[in-house]
């Protein structure tokens, strides 16, 4: 068996190990594909044997070749093999591999909870951490749920490294499992204000980004973060809470108020860039939610830009993004304080960075006004030639047409220039945004009405040149521009110049290869001019032309008809024909112009996307209502005759209809529907209100439109159109001032008085009036609408949702964690016993048992609930220990809270904000005493709840904690608050081992530890360690205990209990390893001692000898106690509750310091420190039972009194008389 | 100018687009080709998706110049998300994290400060073949720096420690039969292709 191991172990060295791997992979550059899969068979050679180091050599290759892109999840439950490895080296690897590539969806994951919660409660540290740091990346709602009370016991662990950790792990529990927010809340709470650093920015990171999603449930909060913004030195936690205010302001707007202060403290003080950029960037959303009646923030606004503005001026492009980010921030309601910075932004747009370049695009949509936005376009145009990269391009054309459509073209005061900008930009090459471009030509053309003309005179010179951007215009999108021009001169085809050539541009062959919706519209519209063209004709009498043209349909008309599009198919069939009709009737000399244009007049009006939705419901509809008697089932078969008949019935009948469709029929029809609309009251039409009443107020003609010389040629060569525009804009303006200049002059000679006021040379937005009088028809909305504007849903799918949670109402009983028990569910419930066995074969039923045994773990909590002030040693609250301190408290808190929550944050934001000169020292202490006020009137409050002692007693110790903060606030070190937690172990102390000697030969010394099971109240943990002095190699070690009937060594199952267990490793000379086991403890009042032996082989040079060494097993009753930390009020309810057992001991001659004493007694005798008051300190710690053990340790001339209070007697005095024999030793 | 395929476009909403409670998404750290020489994706991937994440990522960043900011943004780029791209570039690696807007733009630079010069003290004068060969022990000091998508630590010190402490408790594990291994790999690694031995870490003026 040894050999096996030994030969094993050097096999090993000749594995390919990682490093290995990664060098092959190198050397093998162009077989690589091929050496890899020749590794992976190796790999899973080496994963089938038993060497769990093979196995974990075998994991940690395939993680690296998940990275490299291989799948490897086949070899997950290999992984899961790995990680229940007891060796922390294979541990981590094992979570490693399993953090890569397991997630919800992997099946073995529900086989790792029992590992995982055994490695949550390891006793090693590192242990601990790597299973919460694995758990983080494949927590599922399944871990969530069962693993979620452990998480929380670790949340109050020793170590700070663990327990931030576990604060971290909590958010992801949140999301997975959100039951788990509420009963866990109070405590994530608690850790905002833990002694570390660490810890505390973790509880503060969890916070914030809950408070993120759901901002109102944690406004209660406000005060402790705002205490703790004032305080806290660590810029990454400021910069977290003030992240998280800036998410709380749009509540609160008196949050803000106070906010304003510190925070441009904050942006004067700072040197740190990041603190600086959110402290502006909170002070924005501050005033953005904040109404504009404000005074004095004008100040802060300008403060904000001042040193956005030095921020984008920075040499560093990270700042200048930063700045420009935030400045966008600004822009939507302090405008006008971002427009004097044009410059600065014009400048960053030539800035060679891209992202910078966006960025300053985004800003330009604010800036825009009347006077500037054709100069802006301009300027984009000419970043639009010479963009490289389409993204940058498309970006630049969309940011183009979102500042000049923003508002209702609210910016444009020239709308000839505008299209003309639409037509330039269709010459983009390889834009995706054809559609775009498309939907503003429509938009313009359909709404500006006195444009028309001018549109349909640049989309009639589109479709003509078509031809020359049809090549890339095929792939890239921007044929799109045609459908718009299409439909647009078709739809207004009496303001085209030169029909008959536009009607032929249509209807080329080329336009066949175009996508199949656009020639639909081609077809209707050429449809469309085709009537036009002929009214014209005949009017003039011009019959031949009018016959030529209807020539012209028939000839080109038929290669629409076979068309691979339907739509275009089924509409060039209809038209074909109906033009063949009309042939026939031109044929006869019967004028047909009349009714053919009665097939398209009307006018189509823009209907906003909204309208539907808002129409009102009349009185007296109820839209759930049958129409018709709700369908019996039973006639089913009833119905289905029916419905085949009722079918059959109308196919017939359209059959038989069709071919009576005739010109007059439908021109009948046509009249008729008309009648009938115009009596339907619900249906839409143009409304005769004045504003929408377009087309008699301003027809074209009253229009004052600008002098174009049309017959200019449209492209001057070198000069784009909308150049010319916007020349002809300046000279139209230079002329309007110069009127309005003239105009004035002849004021001021009348009235000289108003002289200052006038000659204000700026020009405003106001001054410039539009070219034409355009009315911007505005979309149609049904009459009386709805006013309702909320009709952006929310996401129902949003994750965040189900963390939506009330956290200031009082917990309810069935609202705890479910926690994992073992004897009472047993004894309750005698088939789960079976369960284990069946568990792997029967997934459904272990689900339903699962939710039974958590009932019963409900009920019989409840139960354990309302037992538990009269008898602590009740057997069956052994399982919810590590609640029982701090659940009932936290109740009691909550009830006290929630009646008075909301008027605290009221005072609390009443107060005036603080003063703005004084220091961040001064600064400190009020709020201090702001909390303390708080917490004092709340006391109040329960003082007349006949609490009379406890209130008493509480304000005294408030006012002495208040005192010697203050005292030591100056010296701003936190060991005071260190001690509260009991962590000074850590810290500035001579070095101490809880390890004692268990036996010694001159083979191998052992010394033990024991540590009781934080999560069994049953078990504690021995830890041996055992060191190799002799020369030789010790092996087959076997640890054996005679067990007593209290106390017994868990054996592997399968073994009797007189065997051993074998120790797991064997020990070189001068080497020493480390070695767990476990006990189960029935009653842990009294010390124990057990008798043991070691056996274990020496081998040697001269050979090798069976040796022995006895030791005895030392249970104390320290040993069953765990370091728990206590708050200083739970920890005086607990005294007051008046049910301990009281004993005290005297110890003389102590010499040493009280601090390094409170440490041993912390160290040695796992207690924490609830509050030290000079040479008074109180103590708290928990029995793995759940008995409470109070301290008061008085420190006096040389000597020590200790008075102890317990729930149990014996246990206390036992503990004391260990405890005096700790504090003679000392001393 | 060729548009992207529609697939490359279907991952892109798919990766920027996945709800998910994480505040950095991933972390990938690739040389100057664009091989990954880390990746951890705090949101599920297949291993294609997950590869073909890097070499979007990589296209995406190593087309940019040198002294241009240190942030992409994925939403301008592909359409309104909350994502962003923030790295750091030293000599032969790029640093990257895909974070949310809940995370400091600034903090997160320097939190790949840290974790960088945390790398070069670890490994005294760290360079890309440590990443390489020791690709278990930069997942390691990663695990102390982020967790789960989240900002675990940020004192360098303390990180280091607690790295420390590990790696000292795995020799202590091994113990003995470790080095024969250690020297068969010393002996292995005798001859290694030339690269630059050295990232040239420089002492950035920290934003935090």
């Amino acid at each position: 068996m040894a050999l096996k191991i030994v030969k094993g172990s050097i096999d090993r060295m000749f594995d390919k190990n990682l490093q290995d791997l990664v060098r092959g992979i190198r050397n093998h550059k162009d077989d690589e594909a091929k050496y890899i899969s020749q590794c992976i068979d190796e790999i899973k050679q080496e994963l089938k044997q038993d060497n769990i180091a093979v196995k974990a050599n075998a994991v940690i290759k395939l993680a690296y070749l998940q990275m490299v892109g291989y799948d490897i999840s086949w070899a997950a439950f290999n992984i899961i093999e790995v990680m229940s490895s007891s060796k922390f080296t294979f541990k981590r690897i094992g979570y490693l591999a399993a953090s890569q590539c397991f997630y919800e969806g992997t099946d073995v994951i529900m086989l790792t909870t029992n590992q995982i919660r055994k490695d949550l409660n390891s006793p090693n540290q590192y242990d601990t951490g790597v299973a919460l740091t694995g758990l983080s990346c494949f927590v599922t709602p399944d871990l969530a749920r069962d693993l979620a009370n452990d998480i929380m016991t670790l949340m109050s662990h020793t170590k700070p490294y663990i327990r931030k950790k576990a604060v971290l792990i909590m958010y992801k529990v949140f999301l997975k499992y959100p039951e788990s927010l509420r009963p866990a809340f109070p405590r994530l709470k608690e850790k905002l204000e833990d002694p570390d650093s660490g810890v505390q920015s973790a509880a503060v990171n969890v916070i914030c980004e809950l408070a993120r999603r759901n901002p109102k449930n944690y406004l209660s909060l406000a005060p402790l973060f705002f205490k703790l913004m004032t305080s806290s030195t660590n810029n990454w936690v400021l910069i977290k809470i003030i992240k998280l205010f800036g998410a709380l302001t749009p509540l609160e707007p008196r949050l803000g108020k106070k906010l304003i202060e510190p925070l441009t403290n904050l942006i004067h003080s700072t040197s740190a860039m990041s603190l600086l950029y959110e402290c502006v960037n909170t002070v924005i959303a501050v005033l953005i939610s904040l109404s504009s009646g404000m005074p004095n923030h004008s100040a802060s606004i300008q403060l904000c830009v001042q040193k956005l503005r030095i921020l984008i001026e920075d040499s560093d492009q990270n700042l200048k993004y930063l700045g420009l980010l935030a400045m966008s921030k600004i822009l939507k309601t302090h405008p006008k304080s971002v427009q004097s910075h044009k410059d600065l932004i014009l400048q960053c747009l030539d800035d060679k960075d891209e992202s910078i370049r966006l960025r300053a695009l985004d800003l330009l949509y604010g800036m825009v006004s009347k006077k500037n936005l054709m100069e802006i376009v301009k300027k984009l145009m000419i970043h639009v030639d010479k963009a490289e990269g389409t993204t940058y391009r498309d970006e630049l054309l969309t940011k183009i047409i979102d500042i000049c459509s923003q508002s209702n073209y609210q910016y444009i005061t020239n709308f000839e220039w505008y299209i003309s900008i639409l037509v330039e930009l269709t010459r983009l090459e390889g834009t995706r945004h054809g559609h775009l471009i498309a939907a503003q030509m429509l938009d313009v053309a359909i709404r500006v009405k006195a444009i028309r003309a001018f549109a349909v005179s640049q989309m009639a010179m589109l479709l003509d040149n078509a031809h020359l951007l049809a090549g890339n215009m095929q792939r890239n999108g921007i044929c799109e521009v045609l459908y718009a021009a299409a439909w647009i001169c078709g739809e207004f085809s009496e303001h085209l110049q030169e029909p008959n050539q536009t009607l032929e541009a249509m209807l080329k062959s080329k336009v066949t290869t175009l996508p199949g919706h656009i020639q639909a519209v081609y077809v209707q519209n050429a449809a469309k001019l085709y009537a036009s063209i002929l009214q014209q004709h005949e009017q003039a009498g011009d019959k031949k032309a009018a016959v030529e043209i209807t020539q012209i349909l028939i000839d080109k008309l038929p290669q629409f008809v076979q068309n691979a599009d339907l739509e275009v198919q089924e509409r060039a069939s209809c038209i074909l024909q109906l033009i063949k009709y009309i042939h026939k009737l031109q044929a006869k000399d019967i004028p047909v112009a009349e009714e053919v244009m009665a097939l398209f007049t009307g006018e189509l009006n823009p209907v906003a996307p909204k309208a539907q939705k808002k129409v009102p419901l009349p009185d007296g509809l109820d839209l759930d209502a049958w129409i018709n008697d709700a369908p019996s089932e039973s006639s089913s078969d009833d119905e289905n005759t029916k419905k085949t008949i009722f079918h059959e019935e109308e196919q017939r009948s359209i059959r038989h209809r069709q071919p009576e469709m005739d010109e007059d029929e439908l021109a009948r029809r046509r009249e008729v529907r008309k009648q009938e609309q115009a009596n339907n009251p619900f249906y839409i039409k143009s409304s005769p209100s004045p504003q929408k009443n377009y087309q008699d107020a301003s027809g074209v003609d009253h229009i004052p439109v600008v002098q174009i010389d049309l017959t200019v040629p449209l492209r001057v060569p070198g000069m784009p159109l909308s150049d010319q525009y916007l020349k002809l804009e300046e000279e139209r303006r230079q002329q309007q001032r110069q009127d309005r200049e003239k105009k004035k002059k002849k004021q001021k000679r009348d009235k000289k008085g108003k002289r200052r006021h006038d000659s204000l040379h700026t020009e405003s937005d106001e001054d410039i009036a539009p070219v034409h009088q355009v009315d911007i028809i505005t979309e149609e909305m049904p009459e009386n609408a709805l006013p309702s504007d909320d009709d952006d849903g929310k996401d129902p799918n949003d994750p965040y949702k189900a963390l939506d949670i009330d956290l200031d109402k009082p917990l309810t009983d069935n609202e705890k964690l479910p926690v994992r028990m073992h004897r009472i569910s047993e004894k309750k419930s005698p088939e789960i016993e079976a369960a284990p066995v069946e568990e792997k074969s029967k997934k459904p039923s272990k689900k339903a048992k699962k939710e039974k045994k958590d009932k019963e773990k409900r009920k019989s909590k409840e139960k354990g609930g309302k037992k538990h002030r009269k008898s602590y040693e009740n057997p069956e609250n052994e399982f919810a220990a590590p609640e029982e301190i701090i659940a009932p408290t936290l109740k009691g808190e909550a009830e006290n809270e929630k009646p008075t929550e909301g008027s605290d944050l009221d005072f609390w934001l009443s107060k005036a904000p603080v003063q703005s000169k004084s220091q961040t020292e001064s600064l400190k202490n009020e709020e201090a005493s702001v909390i303390e006020e708080i917490s004092e009137t709340k006391e109040e409050e329960e003082a007349k709840s006949s609490k009379h002692k406890k209130k008493k007693h509480k304000k005294e110790k408030s006012k002495e904690e208040k005192k010697s903060q203050k005292k030591k606030r100056h010296s701003a070190d936190d060991a005071p608050e260190s001690v509260q937690n009991g962590s000074i172990d850590d810290e500035l102390l001579p070095p101490m081992s809880s390890y004692f000697l268990l036996a010694e030969s001159s083979f191998v010394k052992m010394t033990y530890d024991i540590q009781g099971n934080l999560q069994d109240g049953s078990q504690v943990v021995v830890s041996v360690i055992f060191e190799n002095q002799s020369s030789g190699y010790l092996k087959s070690m076997d640890f054996n205990v005679l067990d007593s009937l209290n106390t017994k060594l868990i054996r592997p199952e399968g073994s009797s209990k007189h065997d051993g267990i074998s120790v797991p490793f064997q020990l070189p000379p001068d080497v020493s390893n480390e070695a767990r086991f476990v006990f189960i403890v029935e009653s842990i009042v009294m010390p124990q001692k057990l008798k043991g032996t070691l056996t274990f082989i020496v081998k040697t040079d001269d050979g090798s000898s069976h040796e022995k060494l006895d030791f005895k097993l030392h249970f104390t009753c320290t040993s069953y106690m765990i370091t728990t930390p206590c708050y200083s009020d739970a920890f005086s309810k607990l005294l007051e509750s008046g049910e301990l057992k009281m004993s005290a001991i005297k110890v003389d001659r102590i010499s040493i310091s009280f601090q390094l004493l409170l440490a041993k007694i912390c160290f040695h005798h796992h207690f924490s420190v609830v509050e030290r008051i000079n040479s008074c300190a109180s103590m708290y710690s928990r029995s793995i039972q759940g008995h409470h053990m109070c301290l008061l340790v008085k420190m006096g001339d040389n000597s020590i009194s200790v008075d102890g209070k317990c729930s149990d007697s014996t246990l206390l005095g036992n503990l004391l008389d260990e405890l005096k024999q700790t504090l003679t030793e000392s001393c | 100018m060729s548009t992207e395929p529609e697939a490359v476009q279907a991952v892109r909403n798919l990766w920027w687009c996945g709800l998910s409670g994480r505040m950095i998404k991933a972390i990938l750290v690739f040389n100057n080709h664009g091989k990954p020489r880390l990746s951890r994706f705090y949101q599920h991937f297949s291993e294609d998706m997950q590869q073909q994440i890097i070499r979007e990522t990589f296209q995406l960043v190593s087309r940019r110049d040198e002294n241009v900011c240190n942030f992409l943004e994925g939403g301008s780029l592909i359409g309104g998300s909350d994502y962003k791209l923030i790295y750091r570039h030293y000599a032969t690696l790029y640093f990257l994290f895909c974070v949310d807007s809940s995370e400091s733009e600034l903090g997160i630079l320097d939190l790949i400060q840290v974790f960088v010069e945390t790398l070069d003290k670890c490994f005294e004068n760290v360079c890309e073949l440590d990443l390489i060969f020791h690709m278990d022990k930069v997942h390691c000091i990663l695990q102390e720096v982020v967790m789960g998508g989240m900002v675990l630590e940020t004192n360098m010190n303390e990180i280091v420690s607690q790295v420390e402490a590990q790696t000292k408790l795995e020799k202590a594990e091994a113990g003995f039969s470790a080095a024969p291994a250690r020297a068969v790999s010393a002996v292995k690694n005798i001859n290694l292709p030339e690269i630059p031995r050295n990232i040239k870490v420089s002492n950035l003026s920290p934003f935090v």
